[in-house]
């Protein structure tokens, strides 16, 4: 399995695409912190990149790998690997590279400007929101029959999580404001990773604010040791999930 | 004739005694030398512990501790109890004042007093440290006022003035209180450099009180932050105004106030730095708004006042309001959300800048959306709403928002 992972590795950084990726970003969070005097408005800055761009350019990425890899799974199911290994290792090499070039770009400049919690917090929530985005781009991928309807999908649920999932939960928060709503808005941040980083941020941004009204209620939950827990479990099964469905189709799948 | 009168001031001054009381002295209990004391007379208190209940001094005496001599109520007693004019306590510990729910118990009480200073006191776990009532021209400098009680109704304030007036109180620190400082019918009084922090309720509580003014006082950490309520004529100056989180902490929270000034204050990291309801023409120049939840919420209710010349950094918000009528003005302000430019070079922003965000008003009606706060739905609606205003108050702009931070 990891001579397999290597070779898609090699495969990948030989295409330059995620170089462009690492490039990219590390050109955008240096630009950022040398035009802002205040490190905290780059940070801000930094954080719609994080919840919007990472999510994005993971799942484009990992699609557009799997189809034009197609060959080469096809070339390693003749030998004598089983189906779980072949897509596993698929999976490793496209997470690792994708965090690598994560953290070369945004962060190698966040732990060198701001080497504090909220730093801290904006990088492992980036490397989470990789590895749950790589996941769920492999399940519909392996779904998806052509390459056309792969990527479309992947956009569509790119859209989903980032902007309609939010607008769904206004509209709930509105329709139903003459209920007591404070729970279960919490159940309905957990089921959307983008939301869950974005709050796990936000908690170390936003104190002030976040202290009033039903935001303490927010803050007592996430931000308490168990809240942290539960937010890494969730994005855990937010990886976890989606690959395990993939790995599933795919042993089952005409290929 | 005029030898008389030498005569006269020479006996004036050779009765004005100095008791001294304290172990090994000739003075006797404090009791005693408190009844045998005549007016103008010093009384000397030495090192020692002394549990001798209430003293209550009505004669114009100075009672100076030397070397901290601690006075303790056994969490029994009302420690003094003063009243009449000229009356000085300075250098003394004191230690466990009684709790009553009858009474309000105090270290030092005051009553019915002129002239009184109460300097460099150190008071510790007691209910009311300070208590003054009807009193007037009197000083309350330099004493370090350390309560541990843990709930609002057990607890009392630190520093209590009722119906008094031409009071200084200066340089106190005050901590573990109910109120820090509390101001009740107090006129024409001065509060300066005092520290009140990390009290059950509000670091400073004002009612009822006109002609004030408070200047460069720190207030940390409260319960509930500063309450100014029903006043008129309050100057607050260089005040610093921190740390103040909860559901109903405010920096200030400014309830029926008329004709105050609130000029070069500091609002740093309070869950709101301003809260202001039926208040009326303010001015609020050259405040420092840094990294709050809420710089500033103006509810409907406010009506002629001036916000101008300060700075808005990093804050979540930087002005709320809870209806579309807004009968304030706001000019040369700085807003570090400005995002309009400056042709001419004046350094003023051509461009009307509208600090009430689309989602500062969704808040406001459905306190729960804060679980949006900073997502991409919620930038894109505000932008929406720039490009075209329907839900903000369309009046509440600044329309000269300077483009680099005020100095003050």
């Amino acid at each position: 399995m990891l001579k397999l992972t290597r070779y898609v590795l090699y495969d990948i950084i030989r295409s330059r695409v995620v170089l462009a990726y690492a490039v990219f970003l590390l050109l955008v969070s240096l630009s950022l912190f040398n035009l802002e005097d205040n490190p905290s408005k780059a940070i801000l800055s930094l954080l719609n990149i994080v919840l919007i761009v990472v999510p994005l350019i993971s799942m484009i990425f990992t699609t557009i790998h799997y189809y034009n890899s197609y060959e080469f799974i096809e070339l390693m199911l003749s030998q004598p690997l089983s189906r779980t290994r072949i897509l596993l290792s698929e999976y490793a090499g496209v997470a690792i590279s994708m965090i690598t070039a994560f953290l070369i770009g945004i962060g190698i400049p966040v732990l060198i400007y701001v080497p504090d919690a909220v730093g801290a917090t904006l990088v492992l929530t980036g490397c989470g929101l990789t590895l749950v985005f790589t996941s769920i781009a492999f399940l519909a991928s392996v779904k998806a029959r052509d390459k056309a309807r792969g990527i479309g999908s992947v956009l569509l649920l790119w859209f989903y999580f980032s902007l309609i999932y939010d607008g769904l939960v206004l509209l709930i928060l509105f329709s139903l404001s003459d209920y007591p709503m404070e729970k279960f808005t919490l159940l309905l941040a957990a089921l959307n990773p983008v939301d869950l980083g974005r709050i796990s941020i936000m908690l170390k941004l936003d104190v002030s604010a976040l202290m009033g009204y039903t935001g303490a209620l927010y803050k007592e939950f996430f931000g308490s040791n168990a809240g942290v827990l539960f937010t890494s479990a969730m994005m855990v099964l937010w990886t976890a999930v989606p690959l395990w469905t993939a790995l599933l189709v795919f042993r089952k799948k005409d290929l | 004739m005029l030898l008389t009168i030498l005569n006269l001031c020479i006996v004036v001054m050779l009765s004005a005694n100095t008791i001294e009381v304290g172990k090994d002295r000739r003075g006797g209990t404090l009791r005693q030398a408190v009844s045998l004391a005549k007016s103008g007379d010093t009384i000397l208190l030495y090192p020692g512990v002394y549990n001798e209940g209430n003293i209550i001094i009505s004669r114009s005496l100075h009672l100076l501790g030397i070397g901290s001599p601690v006075l303790d109520g056994e969490l029994k007693n009302e420690l003094l109890t003063l009243s009449g004019h000229g009356i000085v306590v300075k250098g003394i510990t004191f230690r466990n004042a009684g709790y009553s729910s009858m009474n309000d118990f105090a270290a030092i009480k005051v009553i019915d007093a002129t002239g009184v200073r109460i300097e460099n006191n150190t008071i510790e776990n007691s209910s009311f440290a300070i208590h003054f009532a009807n009193s007037t021209l009197s000083v309350i400098r330099g004493n370090t006022i350390r309560g541990n009680n843990k709930s609002e109704h057990s607890s009392g304030n630190g520093i209590h003035l009722w119906k008094c007036s031409q009071m200084l109180v200066e340089n106190n620190s005050i901590e573990g209180h109910r109120d820090g400082i509390y101001f009740e019918f107090v006129t024409f009084s001065v509060i300066v450099q005092n520290r009140s922090e990390r009290n059950i309720r509000y670091g400073l509580h004002f009612m009822f009180s006109n002609d004030d003014h408070y200047e460069a006082n720190v207030f940390r950490n409260n319960g509930a932050g500063v309450a100014v309520m029903f006043s008129k004529k309050v100057t607050m100056v260089n005040n610093h105004f921190e740390e103040n989180w909860g559901a109903a902490a405010y920096g200030i929270l400014l309830k029926e106030i008329k004709e105050g000034t609130i000029i070069r204050n500091t609002f740093l990291k309070n869950t709101v730095g301003i809260f202001m309801e039926g208040s009326s023409r303010l001015l609020i120049e050259k405040n420092n708004f840094r990294n709050n939840g809420w710089a500033v919420k103006v509810q409907a209710s406010c009506d002629e006042n001036d916000f101008g010349f300060n700075n808005f950094f990093g804050n979540s918000f930087d002005i709320s309001t809870n209806g579309t009528m807004m009968l304030n003005r706001f000019y040369s302000n700085y807003w570090d959300r400005y995002e309009g430019y400056d042709l001419d070079r004046d350094g003023v922003g051509d461009v009307p800048f509208h600090p009430v965000s689309m989602y500062g008003m969704i808040i406001e009606n459905n306190p729960t959306t804060l679980i949006l706060l900073r997502s991409f739905m919620v930038s894109l609606l505000d932008k929406a709403e720039k490009a075209i205003p329907s839900l903000t108050p369309e009046n509440l702009i600044d329309d000269k928002p300077v483009i680099k931070p005020n100095r003050l």
